[in-house]
């Protein structure tokens, strides 16, 4: 079915709110006025009540995904995941300190992108959060149970992990891919010397197929697929009927490798890349490809121990497109095409034709006539190109300038984002007819339907995710957090309810209904449990052992003290592991830990659990140390003295509360 | 933390309506809002009274072990510590209510009229540590087999 025809030209004023833009006062006097339609009251939350969704949204360049509620917009929690954190010493102690491992040594930080909820039929099942670092190609999964990073997993072969962490139906594969593409050792291996200018001769995309253990969430690269050098975008897995199916844009199809924003827009077209994982896998798993040798990462929290480790892998198999005969085609796209998504029926593919103003719409049906019919025009390194006109549904037009992404509402209904334009746009996936639009301030990015990329969006709401916040909140100097802004889209217009400011630059979100995740939590960890090496069940137990330079402190923390309190025999030169291990078991009830001078961080243990913090002191002294974490009405009073004294003391190891030593 | 609530209930039970200071009001305004049961013996799980006949030393044991591990950290015997002196507390109070207020700590500081007064005088809202009906029970045996006044 074609609805090419059936397209009217809207009015749509896309060239003046481009214009707008250069002046942001002209788009804050056009401001809804939200408050005089009720809006206050949709976002109300009233004092002890609980927001409808949970919104995870990445946090970009802080490298951690921030928790918002849906639809106060209230920051609830952020969770560390590639950024070292000192709240509670994320990163920074020995317990956590391995999730940020990776073959180019301890990276600290990351760029966050896509949050994408594991599923489970194509629904979302409230266990898991996956998310990538652009950056340094990493994948991290988040357990929903804690709000805690329970792995990490460095992808190897691959450059600007971008269209990452996308995952399947029943989340059995999560995707990385290579937006940069390098150059790799033949065989495949380490970072390769060669001239930048041999880009096109020597330099390499790559997707990578994580695999996803159902039962504990582990992840495992799979296999890998070598692809020409394009810049490979953004990514979706297939729903429904098209659940088989991985979608990728890509641009630089030019093959530039410098001055990417004009020689990289040179051809009429790009490529959408569709792979069948089912296929590509089976065949990987015959044994076709090569194993490689390569080196990278894997790093994953041990649950009974709560303690991270790493593992180096050394091997990867990699496949050549010539070998997936029937699993791999490229469909020629609009120029420099971003966000590639799934409708929830599977059928349909949209994708944002960035530097147009139309959004592109590929039917399932078309692609696989044309695959049955071997339409094919050319072939690009082993990967047959579809005819365009055969896989075209519709492009609807009028979309705005700089269509980026759209989201579903299950209800028949797309909604794209507008960069350019600063817009939100709605049209019909039925006869890509455009129905209604509203401005954003300003210039958003990724927009999110809550389930937006499920086979049952729950609609209700949308969110736009803007690149620009400029006069929106009081001014914070140069830079201020994004802002969102939070829609009802369950009548015929787009109502817009609220503002919200939001850490970092989220590049995407994704909302849960809070009754998939509120019931699950983990309120305390159970201490008799607790099987961290260096635990200390009680206080009878606490100990200081000094074994050369190193000393092991095995402190206990409760209301209001710790034990020991006093410790002497610490010299300059030890290396001083605090073993803190809180014997509370209540909800909300942490202790900290933090003592001066401290040149790491100071650490946050949760009720039941141990936490390590290594100290190296450099002078002789006393140095107090205190719980950060307000705790009681003594709180104040939980303190205490480490007395270093210089490397060649004779002062014995001595230490206790509430005795004189 | 959970203290820190409460002694802001005590300033401001008047003019708030959260469910605490609701609670904390309520104990603090009269006590007869209780059961004579729970003044006598606490409020929490254990409903109903709790009798004890001969000591039961084996049971005594196992509840020193629990003590030692979940309560020394604030209680000793024979002396006030963090919280109050444990060692003749079966003579003030009744099984059931030294249960209560080891499974429900908060609940018994915010409710009963004597707990409250205890969170007064020593400060630290005492913690919950998660121990279980028979582990409570335990550790009544061992407060009875420590009391001088324990009769068998």
């Amino acid at each position: 079915m074609s609805f090419n025809k059936q397209l009217k030209n809207i009015l749509t004023g896309g060239i003046a709110l481009l214009l707008a833009m250069g002046t942001f006062s002209g788009c804050s006097s056009s401001n809804s006025k939200a408050g005089d339609d009720g809006a206050a009251e949709q976002v109300y939350v009233p004092p002890g009540k609980h927001d409808e969704f949970y919104s995870f949204m990445s946090g970009g360049w802080t490298g951690n995904v921030s928790v918002y509620g849906i639809p106060s917009g209230r920051h609830l929690y952020t969770i560390p995941v590639f950024s070292q954190d000192p709240t509670d010493g994320y990163g920074y102690t020995e317990e956590t300190k391995a999730l940020l491992n990776t073959s180019h040594g301890s990276v600290p930080w990351g760029d966050t992108h896509h949050v994408e909820p594991s599923k489970t039929d194509g629904l979302y099942d409230g266990r898991w959060i996956f998310v990538n670092d652009r950056n340094t190609p990493r994948l991290a999964r988040i357990n929903l149970k804690s709000f805690r990073t329970d792995e990490t997993i460095e992808i190897p072969n691959t450059a600007g992990n971008h269209a990452a962490s996308f995952t399947s139906s029943n989340s059995e594969y999560v995707s990385a891919m290579s937006e940069y593409s390098i150059p790799l050792d033949k065989p495949l291996g380490n970072g390769t010397d060669v001239p930048i200018d041999s880009y096109a001769k020597n330099f390499k995309g790559m997707c990578t197929m994580v695999k996803v253990d159902q039962k504990t969430g582990q992840m495992s690269v799979d296999f890998q697929i070598e692809l020409p050098p394009f810049d490979y975008d953004l990514g979706r897995f297939g729903l429904g009927v098209s659940k088989d199916w991985i979608f990728y844009t890509d641009y630089n199809s030019e093959k530039a490798h410098t001055m990417l924003e004009a020689n990289a827009s040179q051809n009429d077209k790009d490529f959408v890349l569709a792979i069948n994982w089912k296929k590509a896998a089976k065949i990987a798993h015959q044994g076709k490809g090569k194993v490689v040798s390569t080196e990278y990462y894997h790093n994953i929290v041990d649950p009974k121990t709560n303690w991270a480790k790493s593992e180096i892998k050394q091997k990867v198999r990699v496949l050549q497109p010539s070998e997936l005969k029937g699993a791999i085609y490229f469909m020629p796209g609009p120029k420099s095409p971003h966000g590639i998504n799934v409708s929830p029926s599977g059928e349909y593919i949209s994708i944002g034709g960035k530097l147009s103003s139309t959004v592109t719409v590929y039917s399932l049906d078309n692609m696989k006539k044309a695959i049955a019919n071997n339409d094919v025009s050319e072939t690009i390194d082993g990967i047959p190109v579809l005819d365009f006109k055969n896989v075209e549904d519709e492009q609807v037009k009028k979309a705005g300038l700089g269509p980026l992404h759209v989201e579903y509402d299950g209800k028949g209904y797309g909604y794209n984002s507008a960069f350019i334009s600063s817009e939100v746009v709605k049209w019909s996936l039925k006869t890509g007819k455009v129905v209604d639009r509203h401005p954003t301030y300003y210039s958003i990015g990724h927009l999110t339907v809550p389930g937006g990329d499920t086979r049952k969006p729950y609609g209700k709401y949308l969110i736009g995710l803007n690149k620009i916040t400029k006069d929106r909140y009081l001014p914070t100097g140069p830079e201020m957090f994004a802002g969102e802004q939070l829609f009802d889209i369950t009548g015929d217009r787009m109502k817009l309810l609220l503002d919200f400011p939001v850490e970092g630059e989220p590049h995407n979100a994704t909302e849960l209904p809070a009754s998939l995740i509120d019931t699950n939590q983990v309120k305390y960890y159970d201490l008799d449990k607790n099987q961290n090496p260096y635990v200390t069940r009680k206080e009878a137990d606490a100990k200081v052992v000094r074994k050369g330079h190193r000393v092991d402190v095995y402190m206990t923390a409760i209301r209001s003290h710790f034990v020991p309190d006093n410790i002497e025999g610490i010299k300059v030169g030890d290396e001083v592991h605090f073993h803190v291990t809180n014997l509370e078991q209540e909800w909300d009830i942490p202790h900290g830990f933090a003592l001066m001078g401290m040149q790491n961080s100071g650490i946050l243990i949760m009720p039941g659990e141990t936490r390590s913090i290594v100290w190296k002191p450099k002078k002789k002294g006393v140095y107090p140390f205190y719980c950060t974490d307000f705790c009681s009405a003594l709180h104040q009073e939980m303190q205490g003295y480490v007395r270093v004294s210089p490397s060649n003391s004779k002062v014995k190891i001595a230490y206790g509360t509430n005795k004189e030593l | 933390m959970l203290s820190i609530i409460s002694w802001g209930c005590s300033s401001s039970s008047k003019e708030s309506n959260n469910n605490q200071s609701a609670q904390a009001a309520s104990a603090q305004a009269s006590s007869s809002g209780l059961t004579s049961f729970q003044q006598e013996n606490g409020i929490g799980p254990i409903k109903k009274e709790v009798k004890v006949g001969k000591l039961d030393q084996k049971l005594a044991n196992k509840g020193k072990n629990i003590f030692e591990s979940k309560c020394s950290s604030c209680h000793q015997l024979g002396k006030r510590y963090v919280g109050p002196d444990l060692k003749e507390v079966t003579s003030r109070r009744t099984p059931a209510y030294i249960m209560n207020m080891i499974m429900n700590p908060s609940g018994m500081t915010h409710k009963h009229p004597e707990a409250r007064k205890l969170l007064a005088k020593f400060a630290t809202q005492m913690a919950d540590m998660n121990v279980s009906k028979d582990q409570a029970r335990a550790i009544v045996e061992y407060f009875r087999s420590v009391n001088p006044d324990t009769k068998n």
